[in-house]
């Protein structure tokens, strides 16, 4: 038997609101496989289970807001019959789901999840109970919160089916009343009626993603003692050996500058690897693999920092699609658990807004931050010489407890290595 | 066949497909549009990937310094789709 848990996603999150079950009893399950919403400071994140089985019982149920490790479900394993372990698990969950202090959202009416009957479950049709969020895909849910669309609402006009995001606009386009054209004329305007004297519902989620970065940011200060250096290292060679890869080949094709600079550092953290890890209990745990963190800002504001999973095995082509992808999911609110459970540094680069230089706070549990500044033509000395060369300002930022400015200054120097002949990378 | 106002809703709709806040009523065409509606390098090359989609223009990376201005970039586009 395997307990599927609620997961950390991030060391600054500490439960989490089960949203939606993506999985029934007597479901196959594949490793990777989405089968649960869970929504954290960070928004609604499709949480994906990392063993493969067979669903045998939903512990919790939609609305529960439950810490870090509480189980969620149970999943029967290769050669467990799923019925079997249901059945012998039904007293055991119950009394697991009441040890975890459960705590309930104040709103949710709904019954716990309850054990021995899994037929119990609410038919997937049905309206949800009062009282639960209704259920909606995570793309959905960020474009009401855009729109201002009350998914409520629109949940029980649509009779409890799942809302996806072209009911969302379609919601907003009818409140929109007369002036769409496409509004039905004569009849009343269906869709949630408009309610201006109302909070913005876009407000909430954004105050506690802020809430969020600054309980990350808060323990960072006054946990870490940080140290910072920082380089300009000239860009020219890199930027020439781009310039070519990217010539012949159609926009889909072409990489990003910021995809080289991640492959150099992650290439820089293996000749210099104790800026890669973490620091849980007094000790740092190196990491073998290389999962950058990359940091990324939202135009409703805030940010998230998705992970590039092992960066130093992927040539550039292979880097860009990965990048391309993660932060197309980020940017559109579809992040998956996977994105942000593991990162073991973070880079930030704050280049394209024109920052010479950043100065970064370590993103716990992590040991250290690169920051990435702008790319731009500068005065550099060559045989003599001062000449024009585009050259970017690498910063470090790094935790005292675990490596001293030495290491730091190791890394840049790898870095620097790396940039000025990528030839050799 | 393609209009320079043609030309202007399909740039116009590719920026709001990844930024639907961006106001064009607001924008002046005549400054750079990247730092006007906050379009980041990832930004801008889906907007040069969507623009050879949906135009059949392929903007190379040499040129991107012809297409900083809305006005500037209908220019290039509306002269590249006329050479053909």
């Amino acid at each position: 038997m395997i307990e599927f848990r609620m997961p950390s996603l991030g060391a600054d999150m500490e439960d989490g609101t089960l949203v939606e079950w993506r999985v029934s009893p007597g479901d196959a399950v594949e490793r990777g496989q989405v089968v649960c919403v869970v929504d954290t400071q960070k928004g609604a994140i499709d949480v994906e289970t990392w063993e493969a089985g067979t669903v045998a019982r939903l512990v919790a149920a939609p609305g529960e807001k439950l810490p870090v490790g509480a189980p969620l479900a149970l999943l029967a394993e290769g050669g467990e019959d799923w019925q079997a372990v249901a059945a012998a698990t039904s007293g055991q969950a119950a009394a697991k789901a009441a040890q975890a202090e459960v705590q309930r959202m104040p709103a949710a009416g709904a019954p716990p999840a309850d054990a021995g009957r899994p037929q119990a479950r609410p038919d997937l049709g049905a309206s949800p109970p009062p009282g639960l969020p209704p259920r909606a895909s995570p793309a959905a849910r960020r474009r009401a919160a855009e729109l201002g669309v009350d998914l409520a609402a629109l949940a029980a006009n649509l009779a409890g089916a799942p809302i996806r995001i072209e009911d969302v606009e379609r919601a907003a386009g009818e409140a929109a009343g007369p002036t769409s054209a496409s509004a039905p004329t004569g009849g009343p305007v269906e869709g949630p009626p408009e309610a201006p004297s109302a909070p913005s519902p876009a407000r909430a989620p954004q105050q506690a993603m802020r809430d969020a970065i600054a309980a990350a940011m808060a323990r960072s200060n006054r946990e870490i003692p940080h140290y910072y250096l920082g380089a300009e290292i000239d860009v020219e060679a890199s930027l020439a050996w781009l310039e070519a890869f990217n010539a012949g080949r159609p926009p889909a094709e072409r990489v990003l500058f910021v995809a080289l600079v991640l492959r150099a550092i992650a290439q820089a953290l293996r000749e210099v690897p104790d800026l890669n890890g973490s620091y849980v209990d007094g000790h740092f745990r190196r990491s073998e693999a290389i999962h950058i963190g990359v940091v990324t800002a939202l135009r409703g504001g805030g940010l998230v920092v998705p992970a590039v999973h092992d960066v130093d095995r992927l040539e550039p082509p292979a880097l860009m699609a990965v990048l391309r992808d993660v932060l197309s999911r980020a940017r559109s609110g579809q992040l998956r658990s996977s994105d942000l459970a593991d990162s073991t540094i973070t880079v930030s680069n704050m280049g394209d807004l024109g920052v010479e230089t950043v100065y970064g706070v370590i993103y716990p549990p992590q040991v250290a931050l690169v920051g990435l500044g702008r790319v731009a033509a500068r005065p550099v000395v060559r045989d003599g010489a001062v000449v024009a060369a585009r050259t970017m300002h690498v910063t470090l930022s790094g935790d005292h407890r675990v490596t001293d400015g030495l290491v730091g200054a190791r890394f840049l120097s790898a870095l620097r290595e790396r940039l000025e002949r990528p030839e050799a990378a | 066949m393609n209009t320079r106002d043609e030309i202007r809703q399909v740039v116009v709709d590719s920026i709001l497909a990844f930024a639907p806040e961006a106001d064009f009523d607001a924008l002046d065409p005549g400054r750079p549009f990247r730092d006007e509606l906050d379009i980041d390098s990832f930004d801008f090359l889906n907007l040069i990937v969507a623009l050879h989609e949906k135009l059949g223009v392929d903007i190379p990376e040499a040129d991107y310094g012809k297409v900083l201005t809305l006005d500037a970039m209908l220019d290039y586009l509306e002269a590249r789709l006329g050479a053909r």
